[in-house]
Parts: structure tokens; C-alpha cells; sequence
């Protein structure tokens, strides 16, 4: 016996890319069928695992090059934030040595993704490293200053309010005041 | 990966106000999606209709007619819990106030500027940060911030 069988292309697209999606956990909206919008932030291997999804299908997700290149640069300032030595005295060698491509570029494509320079992002990863130590509580922010290779607690804290706009003193007893509304 | 847009809804009870914050907004670099209302009933009915497509980040007025801002920051975290950034503008507070709205579930305390250059730089500083916070493996909550 013989049928015929008519297909909605639109459909069996969007269903195919939502099961991949829900596989994964992922919590999104579609934008039509060929864009979504992932509502939160997904490490490298999930999108590895996304695509290997889609691929079976034959269709992939469509790289930008620039997002790329900025994940990469932020990978590269997390790695540098987090380093138990010295920072790099020159970060701008560093990040270029590191991801091989002139600073220049590194700078002009970060700040026209992320609408801010890098040395903005690396001061902003550095109070997000503080503010991970003083959420533990076990510190002092002296002994933060000193992990974070400040030359003094007077100089972190200067550069912590700059970027937060408060001391880290009144940081920790905002993280405080939540923990005990709480309970 | 990247959100493109930030998506923002601004809740203010005078027409001036909203009026100078989108101009502000649009004239900086970041791409953002503007919508406002007028108190804070409109604002959680705007937000009930938007769900679940909800705003990164909401501007209040503390301020306002109705419902005010506490009342609001309030309800929005217990109905959507902390993916939401909350921005509060004021004129002059006392600061064990702000540490007590930030302590409530704020995550940006904005003093209201007195000029339009001051708005835009405060408003930048909100918008870059909030993009961040969406994009990077930074902890929301974590995001506080004051300007």
C-alpha cells in the first residue's frame, strides 16, 4: 500500500530543536525556528552536547566567531583571577600570549560584545572572587586582601567599592542581613 | 549563548521621569528592550502577562502610588524568585535604609542623579553590570551593587 505523506517543515524543526534542548535541562524561549534564546549562562560542553544533538539531524548551531572569541577572553580572566600566584604584571601580554591574537583585537572585540573593556570585566572578576570569600565567611577581609594579592586592605578595599559602590565591610553584612531574614 | 538585548521595564509614577530614564537608556551603547508602567500594580500585571518571558532586569521608584516600591520588591522575589535584577532609585536615603533594601532582595541601589549626563553614567554602570551577570558564570546572588 502505498501513502503519500505531507510534512510542516516549521514544526519538525522546532520540535526536534526543543527535545535536544530539553535533554539538556535547559530553560529557553525559540525565536521562530532557527533562533533560541538560552536563559542562562551554558559552559562549553553543554553547547558540545547540543550540537553533537543536532548534528544527528544534520543541522548545528551556528557559531559567531566573536561570541567565541569572548567567552574565550573571559575563560582566560577567570583562569588569571584565580590564580593562587602573583597576577600577571602586565595582563595585556598575558591574555594576548595566551589566546595568540594581538590585544588590540582582544580589546575591540570584547568591548563591542560585552559593552565594556577588559580591564573593567578583570576588575569585576576580581570583587566577584572577593565577594565568593567573604560569602564563606571564614576570612577576615584582610586575610581576602592578602589572597588576592592587594598591596594592602586599605587598596582592595578602594578598588572593591569602585566597582560595587559599597565597602566590603557593608557587602558582608548585606550577605548577612539575607542569610538571617532566611531563617 | 550571549543574551543580545537586555530586556528592562522601568516602574515610575511620574511621566518626566520615565520619559528622561528611556532617553538615557537608548543613548547608551548596550543594546536594551524598554517598557514602562506607571505603579506597582501595573508593573506586577505587566509581569504576570510577560511571564515567562520576564524582563533581566527591573527598575523601581520606591516611591509610588498604589503599591510602592518595598511592597513590590517584596512580591516579586516571593512570585519569581532571584533570577530577576532589581534596581531601586531613591532621592537621598539614610544608609542603614539602603543596606536594609539591599538586604531585602535588591540588588542595585540607584541615588536618583541630578542631571542627565550623572543618569546616564549611573545607568550604564546598572546595564553593563546586569549583562554581566547574564552572560558570565558570575553568582547572582551576588549582584549588588551601588551608584
Amino acid at each position: 500500500m502505498i501513502l503519500h505523506i505531507t510534512y510542516d517543515i516549521n514544526t519538525i524543526c522546532k520540535k526536534i530543536l526543543q527535545e535536544q534542548l530539553d535533554k539538556l535541562d535547559l530553560k529557553y524561549t525559540l525565536n521562530g525556528v532557527s533562533e533560541v534564546e538560552i536563559k542562562q549562562p551554558v559552559s562549553e560542553e553543554i553547547l558540545n552536547q547540543l550540537n553533537a544533538g543536532l548534528k544527528e539531524y544534520n543541522s548545528e548551531i551556528v557559531a559567531s566567531q566573536k561570541s567565541i572569541m569572548v567567552q574565550k577572553i573571559k575563560e582566560a580572566i577567570v583562569e588569571m583571577v584565580f590564580m593562587e600566584d602573583k597576577l600577571p604584571s602586565k595582563t595585556s601580554t598575558y591574555l594576548a600570549e595566551k589566546l595568540k591574537q594581538n590585544y588590540t583585537y582582544l580589546s575591540n572585540v570584547f568591548s563591542n560584545v560585552t559593552y565594556t573593556s577588559i580591564e573593567t570585566f578583570i576588575l569585576m572578576q576580581k570583587a566577584e572572587r572577593a565577594k565568593q570569600l567573604m560569602s564563606t565567611n571564614e576570612l577576615t577581609i584582610s586575610e581576602i586582601a592578602w589572597k588576592l594579592n592587594y598591596s594592602s586592605t586599605a587598596h582592595f578595599s578602594t578598588q572593591f567599592k569602585n566597582v560595587t559602590g559599597l565597602t566590603p565591610s557593608a557587602f558582608q553584612r548585606i550577605i548577612n542581613g539575607r542569610r538571617a531574614n532566611k531563617q | 549563548m550571549l543574551t543580545e538585548s537586555i530586556k528592562i521595564v522601568l516602574a515610575d509614577d511620574e511621566e518626566n521621569d520615565r520619559l528622561l530614564f528611556t532617553d538615557a537608556l537608548n543613548e547608551l551603547k548596550t543594546k536594551t528592550v524598554i517598557d514602562t508602567v506607571n505603579d506597582g500594580i501595573e508593573l506586577m500585571d505587566y509581569l504576570a502577562k510577560e511571564a515567562p518571558d520576564l524582563p533581566h532586569l527591573i527598575f523601581l521608584d520606591l516611591n509610588m502610588p498604589r503599591k510602592n516600591g518595598y511592597e513590590c520588591l517584596k512580591e516579586i522575589r516571593a512570585l519569581y524568585g532571584n533570577d530577576i535584577a532589581i534596581a531601586i532609585f531613591s532621592t537621598s536615603m539614610a544608609e542603614e535604609d539602603i543596606e536594609l533594601t539591599l538586604i531585602n532582595g535588591a540588588n542595585v541601589y540607584i541615588n536618583k542623579p541630578n542631571s542627565f549626563a550623572e543618569l546616564k553614567q549611573a545607568l550604564n554602570k546598572v546595564v553593563i553590570t546586569a549583562h554581566a551577570y547574564q552572560n558570565t558564570f558570575f553568582n547572582k546572588a551576588n549582584f549588588l551593587l551601588r551608584v
